[in-house]
């Protein structure tokens, strides 16, 4: 018995190793002098710290604009998903409408169709409105979250009927029902979601790439990949420009996790 | 409760089921309308934009736009870089769905062992790196496989291997690749999978444990058995995913060295957006589709067989 719980205690501080090296890799050679990490065998800690690479980064390369723009279409596409889904969610789980059950069938069935197929006649669409290269341009995916809707829906199921029908029959309204008594229900998952589409919008790739053709519109993985593409030889301004680009999403995750871990699981292993 | 009695059915009236259902569909027009404009109607129009010969000079001018039928579709059968995509493709999922379920399902077991301690720090921490932002890390994965000052041929020659040129040569770019991939994704379906064995009882394994059952046996007979049908559902997902790599490529590698990591995602953006033969691309994104659709479609059937086994 003694023998089975070091060896897994032992397993577990491996696996943190791995899963932790490379992160603290990064951080520490953004603080390395320059030319510092390409040296054998490779330093583990700075000789020197240093800041440069983040002045660098932000007095010369724009780091500060494309944060900004990180920022801002994250926190826009977290209120616009939020306030497009979270209606429509509780609506499904428990207000009756012609054509609902239909309409959830096309849903199920939307689910399996992986969004990039779209990919190319939206942009042809949004080319078409004047939209490629706006903020605007960028956002309109994440209008159409079908998870998002699934995932308010599947909470919303838990709200007691009774306490819906108790409010109409003291005459409340349904814009006040679902102000007064179903916002505040739904209180968590509205977190967990806002922060699922935080995380998405601050972390995607391939749409932003697409959509935002002008350098000045990059959100930061966007400039990074164009960065790291011009200075290959540069690690210790490549890992502060990582370092810039992942710190905001982790520290976010941490402070948040309980919210982020339960509306995941819920969304996975539904019963 | 003091106004007259036949009032109170009136009020109720005007905000019957007439009432509820506007209001109902006020909540979700909004979205319905998203979803239809900006995610069915481009999807619709991927099919039909594959059978023309949208290109560059269909974008400048839309009279140059010609219907062409499957001639797209034939082409890319016959395109070798279209079919190099879909075995590099094939490659990344074939090696790495397993390689992650394998990773995640071993970290679950592990966590889910009470002699292990601080287990909740442990389970936020291997999750962590799926939260990251894909691009800043795998660009943190390249110099760590970095040939000559990488991190991780300084660990292969300090125990007396020989260093490996991970992402300069196409027998190792993918498994390269899929190191990175695995270390990102693997405390995702960890966390599911724990969640699952968290609700197998304890007494289960006492009973295998006193009927002389040994660590993989209980693993097999009791473990194994509970999760089958996640590990269905997580490799369903995971499949999915695997087909759709195109950021890990595009910063580790760029589709190299010779091709070996171009992926059928990336064998699209570079024909959509690089050269612009928007109707091929579309071809491209539909075939994509369809595999998944198959993959998805046999595993369901493969669950459901297994479902009526138990």
């Amino acid at each position: 018995m003694k023998i089975r719980s070091i060896l897994l205690n032992l397993a577990v501080a491996l696996i943190a190793l791995i899963v932790l090296f490379p992160l603290v890799w990064m951080a520490s050679v953004s603080f390395m002098p320059t030319g510092e990490a390409a040296t054998f065998p490779p330093p583990l800690v700075p000789s020197r710290w240093t800041l440069e690479h983040y002045q660098d980064l932000f007095l010369n390369q724009g780091m500060g604009r494309y944060l900004w723009n990180s920022f801002a279409l994250a926190t826009l596409a977290t209120l616009l998903a939020l306030s497009f889904t979270v209606p429509a969610g509780y609506a499904f789980a428990k207000l009756k409408f012609a054509g609902r059950e239909r309409l959830f069938q096309f849903l199920v069935a939307a689910l399996v169709v992986p969004a990039q197929i779209g990919t190319l006649p939206l942009f042809l669409m949004l080319k078409g409105m004047g939209l490629v290269n706006t903020y605007a341009g960028a956002l309109v995916p994440w209008l159409a979250s079908i998870f998002g809707l699934f995932l308010v829906r599947q909470y919303a199921l838990s709200i007691p009927d009774e306490m819906l029908e108790a409010a109409r029959i003291d005459g409340a309204s349904e814009g006040q029902i679902f102000r007064r008594i179903v916002l505040p229900t739904l209180q968590p998952i509205i977190v967990t979601l806002g922060l699922f589409v935080f995380l998405g919008s601050w972390n995607d790739f391939l749409w932003p790439l697409i959509i935002l053709t002008d350098q000045s519109n990059y959100t930061l993985p966007v400039a990074l990949a164009a960065l790291s593409r011009e200075h290959v030889q540069d690690v210790e301004l490549m890992m502060a420009g990582a370092v810039v680009t992942v710190a905001p999403v982790l520290i976010l995750f941490l402070a948040l996790q309980r919210y982020y871990i339960r509306g995941m699981l819920a969304g996975s292993v539904k019963g | 409760m003091t106004v007259a009695d036949p009032a109170i059915p009136a009020v109720r009236r005007s905000r019957g089921p007439a009432a509820r259902e506007r209001a109902a569909w006020a909540f979700v027009a909004p979205a319905m309308i998203a979803i239809g404009l900006f995610f069915a109607l481009p999807v619709i129009a991927a099919l039909l934009l594959s059978l023309t010969d949208f290109d560059i000079y269909a974008l400048a001018n839309l009279d140059n736009l010609r219907f062409v039928g499957l001639q797209n579709y034939e082409r890319l059968m016959t395109n070798p870089l279209f079919w190099g995509a879909m075995k590099n493709t094939l490659t990344f999922a074939v090696l790495g769905v397993p390689l992650s379920i394998a990773a995640s399902l071993a970290a679950a077991v592990i966590l889910n062992a009470r002699v292990v301690k601080w287990r909740p720090i442990w389970r936020v921490m291997f999750f962590a790196p799926y939260v990251t932002t894909l691009v800043a890390t795998a660009v943190v994965w390249r110099y760590l496989l970095h040939t000559r000052y990488g991190v991780i041929n300084w660990g292969l020659e300090s125990i007396g291997l020989p260093a490996v040129d991970w992402l300069g040569q196409p027998s190792t770019s993918i498994p390269a690749i899929l190191m990175f991939v695995v270390w990102k994704i693997f405390g995702y379906n960890m966390l599911i999978f724990l969640a699952v064995l968290q609700t197998v009882p304890d007494d289960l394994y006492e009973a295998a444990r006193i009927d002389g059952a040994g660590p993989w046996k209980q693993f097999r007979h009791v473990t194994l058995p509970a999760i089958a049908p996640t590990m269905l559902l997580v490799s369903i997902i995971s499949v999915a995913s695997f087909f759709q790599l195109f950021a890990e490529p595009y910063v580790m590698t760029q589709g190299g060295p010779a091709q070996s990591t171009v992926t059928v995602l990336y064998f699209m953006y570079e024909e959509g957006f690089k050269w612009w033969n928007l109707g091929s691309a579309s071809a491209v994104a539909f075939v994509l589709f369809l595999c998944i659709l198959a993959i998805t479609l046999v595993q369901l059937a493969v669950a459901k067989r297994v479902g009526a086994y138990q």
